[in-house]
Order: structure tokens, then sequence, then C-alpha cells
């Protein structure tokens, strides 16, 4: 142990005002492959590691703005919020932690919903935002996701539904649960009328939200290596009392079991999505043009990522 | 049967009024007069405990050994009831029971979920907690009972969907979606009644009723009081917390319009009289379904549409 810290480098001393504080946040270390890439071009790739295919998380607005024509999305969403109906309080109030989401984001649920067209087709695209509470489902978030889809049934669009999310909300109890059958319902609505349903599942997807709405696409696309089930893998393992094999509960595992219609990375949805859809809808083959990714400034933080 | 911590002081005063009445005949002696202050006493005792209970001692009461189990209420609530198995497509699987019945001479499908009644019992059905297969023959049970027009009644009481590693292989999170999607679908009369353990996803795939019932001492909730103690305070013994904050009663459940009614149980609860709570289940059946009488296919749809878009409770932002 003192060996070991004797050795260990020491993080270079940051001197007040240093010439290269100026300099912005250039590149970031790829978690999985550990490669040094240049963050405008991680953004090109929609937060894809061009080198290993590592796939980021993406705030929901970049998402989007991957996903359909340039300006052609208008939001719907942010039209109700969260209350505590249970009076929630455990090591915190539930209230608290609703402001401290709310801080964080920007947003009112963890949903971001509406619409607009992907290679010209109409659609409504609803993405559940990780960042807010886990992406986690209460009444907000349920009531969200049911008017995006009854948006695209009065609007004949095709629906898209990127899953994020750990499940249903604790803090809210079986309302939260029963979110789950609303959303479903308000799918019937859509399927009466013909329209696509088509799911991506992104990392993560489990709980309650894995078993309802994201599991029941007309077409199910996973995100690679995104893990995805029913029960979360610290229950399971405590279950089984054995320690669970590679990959199980990942997008490729469940590809191969039959349970999801394709894993397909995020730089390739645009194009599936266009393609499918078209299709469903017995339309011409779209011609889907590639998008010119905004890239956004960065923050001013200190050289080679290291943040301030 | 074996007394809760809480009935146990219930427990021993009715023991001690037995064994008094024991010596009053054996002996000669007339105890009526301490007999009758006993009694009463008891009686109060019984009030006390029962009319307010806390939440976590619900918990305990929806899962007494001796609580009637979903084949207890089928056979003393229903006639001719012919068992189904397997879900045709992979196996059979034990915690999940239904077949062909009949209330008061009405023909109906049942699904029920299905704990053992001891610890045998419990294994083989592993403690009433589904594998996929068993929501796919829940499933094919719900397409015969709309395909033929018979009412669906559902029995709820599962501590959840089975957390095992062949069941998320064989798709559980898939199973339960489509067991939810399966039930917007039906075009005839369904009650869902939750008898004891109402546990998150694996209790709603089998719930969606027109009407969704619940047994005074039942719970339903979203995650399991442990679960929560575990994710929030790290320690499973919390659950009594847990339980509390959850609002997970049948009280509770009435208020967020989540259940329709709550069925009233006897005095210490189904265990302790499981002929009495069995009366009570079957006059609720029948009367929901008299009031479902008649109504159409697209009507049941409807309605059963329109009673779960109405859930939840949330902020309008101007």
């Amino acid at each position: 142990m003192t060996l070991e810290r004797f050795f260990r480098r020491r993080p270079p001393q940051q001197k007040e005002n240093m010439a290269n504080d100026d300099l912005p946040d250039l590149w970031s270390k790829c978690p999985k492959c550990n490669a040094q890439v240049y963050n405008k071009e991680l953004e090109q790739n929609l937060r894809v590691c061009p080198k290993c295919g590592y796939h980021h998380r993406i705030p929901v607005k970049r998402r989007i703005e991957g996903l359909l024509d340039m300006g052609s999305f208008q939001v719907t969403s942010g039209k109700v919020k969260a209350k505590d109906p249970l009076e929630f309080v455990d090591t915190d109030t539930y209230v608290a932690k609703l402001e401290r989401a709310r801080k964080k984001t920007g947003r009112e649920s963890a949903v971001y919903a509406g619409r607009g067209t992907l290679a010209g087709l109409p659609v409504v695209v609803c993405v559940m935002d990780f960042e807010f509470a886990g992406g986690s489902m209460g009444s907000s978030e349920g009531e969200e996701i049911t008017r995006a889809i009854e948006l695209a049934s009065q609007e004949d669009r095709s629906m898209i539904l990127v899953t994020a999310s750990g499940g249903a909300r604790m803090m809210e109890g079986a309302l939260s649960l029963m979110q789950m059958a609303k959303t479903t319902f308000a799918l019937e609505q859509l399927a009466d009328k013909g329209l696509p349903y088509i799911t991506i599942l992104a990392d993560p997807t489990t709980g309650g939200v894995a078993a309802s709405f994201a599991a029941i696409g007309d077409i199910v696309i996973g995100e690679p290596d995104a893990l995805i089930g029913f029960a979360g893998q610290r229950v399971i393992e405590q279950t089984v009392r054995q320690s669970l094999p590679d990959g199980f509960q990942r997008s490729e595992f469940y590809e191969k079991k039959g349970f999801i219609d394709m894993v397909v990375d995020r730089r390739q949805h645009r194009e599936t999505l266009a393609n499918l859809i078209a299709a469903l809808r017995n339309q011409a083959k779209p011609e889907v043009t590639a998008l010119e990714i905004k890239v956004p400034e960065p923050p001013r933080t200190g050289l080679f990522g290291r943040r301030k | 049967m074996p007394a809760l911590e809480f009935e146990k002081p219930i427990a021993d005063l009715e023991t001690r009024i037995e064994e008094l009445k024991a010596y009053g005949s054996s002996s000669n002696v007339d105890m009526t007069e301490e007999l009758a202050l006993l009694e009463k006493r008891l009686e109060r005792l019984r009030s006390e405990t029962y009319d307010k209970l806390t939440r976590w001692q619900r918990v305990q009461l929806a899962r007494a050994p001796g609580r009637p189990t979903a084949l207890d209420y089928i056979g003393k609530v229903f006639t001719d009831y012919q068992e189904l198995h397997g879900d045709r497509a992979y196996g059979e699987d034990a915690a999940i029971v239904g077949g062909l019945a009949r209330l008061d001479g009405q023909a109906v499908v049942i699904i029920g979920q299905q704990k053992g009644r001891d610890t045998k019992e419990n294994i083989a059905r592993n403690f009433g907690m589904a594998h996929p297969e068993g929501f796919r023959k829940a499933m094919r049970l719900m397409d015969l009972a709309d395909k033929f027009g018979l009412p669906l009644i559902t029995l709820v009481d599962t501590p959840g969907a089975y957390p095992g590693i062949a069941a998320e292989e064989r798709g559980q999170a898939w199973l339960i979606a489509q067991s939810i999607q399966k039930m917007t679908r039906l075009r005839i009369p369904v009650i869902s009644v939750v008898i004891g353990e109402g546990g998150s996803g694996g209790a709603l795939a089998i719930a969606v009723g027109n009407r969704v019932l619940i047994l005074e001492n039942a719970v339903y909730s979203v995650i399991s009081p442990e679960s929560c103690a575990a994710i929030v305070w790290r320690d499973a013994k919390e659950a009594a917390k847990a339980a509390e904050a959850l609002r997970l009663t049948a009280k509770d459940l009435a208020e967020f319009d989540i259940v329709d009614e709550i069925i009233p149980e006897p005095k210490g609860g189904a265990h302790n009289d499981p002929a009495g709570s069995s009366d009570e289940l079957k006059k609720a059946l029948l009367k929901h379904l008299a009031q479902m009488h008649g109504m159409d296919k697209p009507a049941l749809l409807a309605s059963r549409a329109e009673r779960f878009r109405k859930l939840g409770v949330f902020e309008e932002i101007a």
C-alpha cells in the first residue's frame, strides 16, 4: 500500500493562471478502449466511440437531433409535473429528489417527446431521460408517454419510443405500476390505426419499463451492450446465489435469445428507422440524408479533459 | 394456526380462556363471571389489534401462513373447477393455476397465482413466483375466455415475478408486457382480485381488469417492502419503515382509485376464517359481474381502457 502510494504518479499540480486554462476540453477518454477521442469527433458519432463502438449515454435532445430531419422537431412534452401523492420519505424527501432532478435536467419529468419528421416521414419521438431520477417512471412520465402515443394516433404518425430507465418509480408506489397498463392501453389505439410502433432500448431498460411498453414494439431494437431485463442484476445474484454469466441481460444476449429484433449502432438508427417505418406503412423507400451533427460549444475546462 | 407476532397476546388470552373453561368444568367451580370478563377483554384486544393495524402488520397478514390461497378460494367460491395445465409452448408453471369453473352456475375462466400451503408445496409452486411460461399459460387461458365469451376472474397473490437467470433468459419482461397487453384487448368482463400479495409487475400482468378488487388485508405494491428497504436503507430489516412509505394497503390503494372496492375480511383476517372470507369474495364477484351484465364487447374494452387511463397523480402545468 505504502509502496504503491510512493510510486503512484502525482497528479500534476494545477497552477493558478496557467495559460492552458483557456483551452477547451478537447479530448475525452473512452472508458472501454481507453482511446483519447477528440470530443468533436465523439459528438459527430452521436457519442459512440469511433475507435471501439462504445455507446456513451447521450442527452435526450442530442439523440433527437441525431434522429430527425433538421429543424423538424417540435416538443410537445412538458405539460405535467410530478406531485408527491404518497408524501414519500426515505433518507430524503421525494420532493427534494424531484427538485434536484429538475435542476439537473431543466425538465419536469424523465420524458421528452414531440412530433417531427424522419426522412420526411411523420413521427412522434418520445425519449426517456436517464438523467432525471434514473429515467424512472412515475405518474407524470406515464402520462407524458401516454399523451405522446395518443398524439401519434391522432395525427397519423409513427411512434418511436427510446427507453432508458431503471423501471417504475418507487416513490409513487402502485401509482407508478399502473402507468405500465395505462401506456399499454394507449398503444392499442395506435395499433387500431395501423401505425408503426418501434422501440429502441438504450442502456439501461429494466423493471416496469422493460416489462411494459419497451418490450412490445412492433419492432424492438437494442442499442449495443445496453442492459435490458426485468430484474436487476444484484437482485438476481442474491436470489440465485451465483454470479451472472458474461454479457447476461445485454442487447446482444436478448437478440440471441429471440426477444430483440436487432442490435443497431446508434449512428444507424436514423436510416434503420426510416426504412422500417416506410416498409411498415408500405411507402416508397425514403431518401435518408446523413445528418450534419451540430457540435455544441465545449465547456471551458482544463487541458486533456481534466475538469477544474 | 401459528399466530403472527402481533397476534400473540390474542392467542395467549384465548389459550387462558380455554384453560379456565376446562378447569371450571372439571372442578365444578363456577367460572362464568370470570369467563365473561375475559371474553370481553378478548373482544377489546381483538378490536384494538385489528382496527388499527400498521401497514407492516397488514403485509404480515397478507402473507400469513394459513391465509387462503387461490386454490382455496377456487374450491370454496366456485364449483366444477377443471384445472388446465401448460403454456402450449414450453412447460407447466405451478406458480400460476387456472381453468374453467362455475360461479353460481355461470361458467367462467379463472387464473390465480398460487402460493404453497407448506414448505414442500411452496417449493413446488416457487412461492407463487411465476416464470415466463406461467404468464404464457395465463395468456392462453385469457384467449380461451375471450374466444368463448366467458368472464375472466384473476386472483392475484405473488411476491413478484421470479427474478432468476432462467426467467430472464426466457424473456420475463416480454411475457409480463405481453400479458398486460393481452388484457387490454379482452372483450369479456374481467375481474381481478388481490387476495394476498400483489407484487409489482408480476401481479399487474394478470390484474388489468374492468374491476380491480382487493381483500381488506391484502397489499399491492410496486416493490416489496424488503426490496425497497434494501435499496433505500441498504437493510431489508427496515421493511416496516418501507411498508409505511409505500402506502400499499387496501385503503391506500382505494384512495388513489387503483382498486375499485375493498372486500371485507372477517375480524382477525382471512386466515382465521377462510369460509367467511370466501363468502365475502363470492358476494363481491357476483355483484360486479352483474354490473357488467349485458355490456357489449366494445363497451367492455372501452370501459377498461378508461379505468386505467385515469390512473396517476400529477400536476398539469398551465
